[in-house]
């Protein structure tokens, strides 16, 4: 379970979270929609420490994630997190970089991380492409190997941080059919996004943030069909 | 049609001259390199400001001409401090610090270019400082950084030439014992230019050969 209380961020003077209070059970997809500079971002990269928080706490399993005597490097081994820009490690090859973790991380024999990493790389379809260099790669292919990457640590929880805004249109059902099979296996998720038609249809709820601030929380049905705040209705009207 | 007095011997003569200069660029290169690496990667964490005596230090090394620094050191050492070390330790120790001094921006500039989101990615998946750097940062920085060392340990090569003020007999002392016994200084120049060119060529080549490998990455 991720619990998140009364989480302030800022970035100098700016203040990008204003007191976010957010509950994620096991097992749950939520996404989170909003405009840029909304804070939906900066919120993932929080979850995972990735950036320290200014006041508030976000506690995962029991962990809070900002305590000084809380090991970084364990906690992320159980949070996944997959980035805008997929981030591919290029001097190595796709399994390369999809082993890399858990042989260094958790130690991981050599052949058995090989096994875990092809394993995953199939799941999300590249089961072909196990020795080819990522720049060989299209960007939703690559999007995908970093997806695989992540899970190949067998992460608790899944963060997706607008993983197909930098992708050509094309490319973007690739990318949100292997997400949506991660959901259908139980996986915990939590999406940045803004592909709408994706939010409605795999989360369980959807968050809608502003300036800051989660405006409104509701499963898709209602946040979609009978949006209450006037931001969200605007948001809503914007991109239809 | 070469009417010359050079004989064999002469040629194992310069050829040990080479070898010193080979040896001596090796070690250098190799130490200085270790060093330039070390300094590099603290250059670059701690910043500008908390890393300015070391670079001052460094600067000093990069500016001062290699010359004056072996006669300095050589007589710093081994009459203030009466350390009793050769000329070809001092020799070994000047070009190290000044091989490190270069490097050490080569270094910095490498990993400088390593993106910020390839960083928060592998820290992402759990690995510390000192992994990440490992098995990320430094190999990419490498190929950045590759071309710019390879001209590095070129030049010190050809730098090495001056250790004879530290009585080391590298190549281009070594060529010019013979022309002051051999009055022949056009042919033994080119001679010697043909050795350096012979030592240089193949780590160019090889510099060259690295940079296509990865560039197919």
């Amino acid at each position: 379970m991720i619990e998140i209380e009364n989480v302030r961020k800022s970035f100098g003077t700016l203040e990008v979270l204003k007191g976010i209070d957010l509950t994620v059970n096991k097992g749950e997809v939520l996404t989170v929609i909003g405009g840029s500079g909304s804070g939906k971002s900066t919120l993932l990269t929080c979850i995972n420490g990735l950036e320290p928080i200014n006041a508030g706490k976000i506690v995962v399993d029991g962990t809070e994630v900002h305590a000084k005597s809380t090991d970084l490097n364990r906690l992320r081994q159980k949070i996944g997190i997959v980035f805008q820009q997929w981030n591919a490690f290029p001097h190595l090859t796709v399994q390369e970089n999809v082993m890399l973790a858990p042989r260094k991380v958790k130690g991981m024999p050599k052949a058995q991380a090989a096994e875990i990493a092809s394993k995953q790389l199939k799941h999300v379809g590249l089961g072909d492409k196990l020795d080819v260099y990522p720049g060989r790669l299209s960007g939703g292919q690559q999007q995908r190997m970093a997806i695989a990457r992540a899970l190949a640590m067998s992460p608790d929880y899944m963060l997706f941080d607008e993983v197909t805004s930098a992708l050509d249109p094309q490319l973007v059902g690739e990318v949100l059919d292997t997400l949506r099979l991660l959901a259908s296996e139980g996986m915990t998720m939590i999406c940045v996004t803004h592909e709408m038609k994706f939010a409605r249809e795999v989360s369980d709820r959807v968050a809608f943030f502003h300036q800051g601030v989660m405006a409104e929380i509701a499963p898709p049905a209602d946040l979609f069909g009978n949006p209450k705040d006037p931001e969200l209705q605007k948001f809503l009207a914007a991109t239809h | 049609m070469l009417d010359t007095a050079l004989s064999a011997n002469d040629f194992l003569f310069l050829a040990k001259g080479a070898g010193m200069t080979i040896f001596v660029t090796i070690l250098s290169v190799f130490f200085g390199t270790i060093l330039g690496i070390i300094f590099g990667v603290i250059r670059y964490q701690l910043g500008p400001y908390w890393s300015a005596p070391l670079m001052i230090v460094l600067d000093v090394f990069r500016s001062i001409p290699l010359l004056i620094q072996l006669v300095l050191t050589y007589a710093f050492l081994g009459t203030v401090l009466r350390l009793g070390l050769s000329g070809l330790t001092v020799a070994c120790i000047v070009l190290t610090m000044y091989t490190s001094a270069y490097c050490a921006e080569i270094v910095r500039g490498g990993i400088e270019a390593v993106p910020m989101t390839l960083r928060r990615a592998s820290r992402s998946l759990g690995m510390t400082w000192a992994q990440d750097m490992r098995n990320i940062v430094l190999p990419l920085a490498t190929r950045v950084a590759l071309p710019s060392w390879i001209g590095l340990a070129l030049g010190v090569m050809k730098d090495s030439a001056l250790v004879y003020v530290v009585q080391v007999t590298e190549l281009l002392k070594s060529t010019q014992i013979l022309i002051t016994r051999l009055q022949e200084p056009l042919l033994l120049l080119m001679i010697c230019g043909a050795f350096y060119f012979l030592i240089s060529f193949p780590v160019a080549r090889f510099g060259g050969y690295l940079e296509k490998r990865w560039s197919n990455d």
